[in-house]
């Protein structure tokens, strides 16, 4: 372990690269978020409508329609065939997603994400314990549970209680006591389990996951060889799990992150002083070294650099 | 581990059972909970009118995908989408109040054409053949008109006047000799727009609702014979009962058809 672990994380990439290279992923993120969910209030508060309807499903410039496909899956498991309209939105929005990486929806769009950011950042600065970690397979387990539910209830289940929707429709149609869905999902990542909803619970995002497994946009760590092991990578990354197999792997292994967890955030390219990571394609075979360094070394205060 | 002799695809196998078990038992119980979210949320307040073209709530549950799509293209901003806890409906699907936005009834529908899902049933192209509920003189007791006044407002705003809304004349018992001009709903003809039930005159509540079909409707009857609608005889050979007559004697079993009575009443329009 090298001594810049003691850092706050990204501070040596703050130093190192500049405030902007090592935030600028995440300001890119915000803004996305941002972007999107303005897109659907330019209507109901400017009375522009370019957009209109919500993350369920949408109507831009009058004529692309845009739906949720796991909306659409539980909505046929229920036992409603939707018209062609929603099918086609549907469509457009798995394919698109297929491409560039499924949970790019859930950090670049999903307004739930800047939620459980804010949490994890919280919990991060009060040091408090990870509490409850289920399993990675959970969200598969809840995934296989809602649509289930939606074939034994006829209904398109996970939408009673969603708070991706509820807090977005929210937004733009009237909130009722939505953000009470908000809070709580907050209140759960701070205080009973670290990255909890978004990174084992959600079926949202199991189901993009899926969607995304053979993406083409990837993360690769093909610097590898110069990581210094401050950790500040594992530190932000929402599914941290997903770093190991790349930064830890051999010659012969690929730098590539190929995880369907990974949500291409970027975070870990942001706070990552000697430049490890950066955005590539799945194909991408440029030759990654590993770290030479023999497991039974420790080394302390190696890789350090300067 | 206690066991000294377990193999280690043992414990692996023991430990894939024991993690499968949990996430099964965990969705189980989440599954429940959301199976009984789901049951509440089916309870449609009696209030909340599902926009034109609906399918029966059951059926639309599992089509709407409360993308707020209809509610944007109502020109009258008569739909909105259910809030969480603020209205009974479904969290987000669209419904509308009559006593405060009623459906005008667009030739065009356009709700109907926003929809993506068919949640509101795109067959619907008349608007005259919406069902969205009915509507009901809930009060009798409190209508003008049933009082014997002309208020006829309910009648005159109905978009399918006089087969939705008629006035059915019948005698003023009260005054003795005016009329009573009585709203009287046909529910084949009627759309269940709501506009009686907004313009109903009377301060608070309106003396005439729109319902949901399965309060204000029942069943037909067919295990009844209309006789004045179809006039073969119920059974084979005709059987003529003794006829009996008001008035009493009526129930003496000794004399049937009852007998002249001692005292004669005032005559009614002398008939009988």
């Amino acid at each position: 372990m090298s001594d810049t672990i003691h850092l706050p994380v990204g501070r040596e990439a703050v130093l190192e690269n500049g405030w902007w290279h090592a935030h600028r992923f995440l300001i890119l993120r915000r803004i996305s978020q941002t972007f999107f969910l303005s897109l659907f209030l330019l209507g109901p508060w400017f009375g522009i409508w370019w957009v209109k309807g919500n993350l369920s499903g949408s109507l831009t410039f009058d004529i692309l329609p845009l739906t949720d496909p796991f909306i659409a899956v539980q909505s046929v498991v229920a036992g409603h065939w939707p018209e062609l309209t929603a099918l086609i939105g549907a469509l457009v929005i798995g394919v698109a997603y297929a491409l560039i990486g499924g949970r790019v929806y859930c950090s670049w769009v999903c307004p739930i994400n800047p939620v459980t950011d804010a949490a994890s950042w919280l919990h991060r600065k009060l040091d408090l314990p990870k509490g409850w970690q289920p399993k990675r397979g959970t969200r598969l387990f809840m995934l296989a549970m809602v649509l289930v539910v939606s074939v034994l209830t006829g209904t398109i289940a996970w939408e009673v209680v969603n708070p991706i929707s509820m807090l977005h429709r929210g937004l733009i149609f009237g909130m009722g006591f939505a953000w009470t869905f908000v809070i709580g999902v907050f209140l759960f990542d701070l205080l009973l389990a670290r990255r909890g909803w978004c990174g084992h619970l959600c079926p949202v995002g199991a189901f993009y996951g899926l969607l995304g497994q053979k993406s083409l946009l990837r993360v690769t760590a093909n610097n590898r060889a110069d990581c210094d092991d401050c950790m500040d990578c594992f530190a932000v990354c929402p599914e941290m799990h997903v770093i190991t197999p790349a930064l830890r792997g051999q010659d012969s292994d690929t730098p590539l992150i190929l995880s369907a967890d990974c949500t291409n955030c970027g975070r870990c390219i942001d706070v990552c002083a000697p430049k490890v990571f950066q955005f590539t394609h799945r194909f991408d075979d440029t030759p990654a070294p590993g770290r030479v360094r023999t497991r039974s070394n420790p080394a302390p205060k190696v890789g350090k650099a300067a | 581990m206690s066991a000294p002799q377990t193999q280690p695809e043992n414990r692996a196998r023991r430990r894939f059972l024991q993690d499968a078990a949990r996430g099964t038992a965990g969705c189980a119980v989440a599954g429940m909970g959301l199976v009984w979210l789901v049951q509440d949320a089916r309870a449609l307040p009696q209030r909340a009118i599902r926009p034109p073209g609906a399918l029966p709530e059951n059926d639309f549950l599992a089509a709407c995908i409360r993308c707020g799509l209809c509610v944007r293209d109502c020109p009258y901003d008569t739909l909105v989408l259910a809030e969480l806890g603020v209205d009974g409906a479904a969290t987000g699907t669209p419904f509308f109040t009559a006593r405060d936005v009623p459906c005008e009834m667009c030739d065009d529908i356009p709700c109907v054409v926003a929809c993506p899902t068919g949640a509101l049933d795109h067959d619907l192209t008349n608007i005259d053949d919406a069902r969205m509920g009915v509507a009901v003189l809930i009060d009798q007791e409190n209508c003008l008109n049933a009082l014997g006044l002309r208020c006829d407002v309910c009648y005159r705003v109905c978009p399918v006047i006089d087969e939705a809304i008629t006035l059915e004349r019948s005698h003023n018992e009260r005054s003795g000799h005016h009329a009573i001009f009585m709203p009287t709903v046909h529910a084949d003809a009627c759309t269940g727009c709501g506009k009686c039930e907004k313009s109903c005159v009377l301060p608070d509540e309106s003396a005439i609702k729109v319902l949901p079909f399965r309060t204000a409707r029942a069943e037909a009857a067919d295990h009844y014979k209309r006789g004045w609608e179809e006039n073969t005889p119920l059974v084979d050979e005709l059987i003529d009962l003794p006829d009996r007559l008001p008035g009493p004697g009526t129930d003496n079993l000794a004399a049937p058809g009852g007998f002249e009575p001692a005292f004669q009443l005032p005559t009614l329009g002398g008939s009988n």
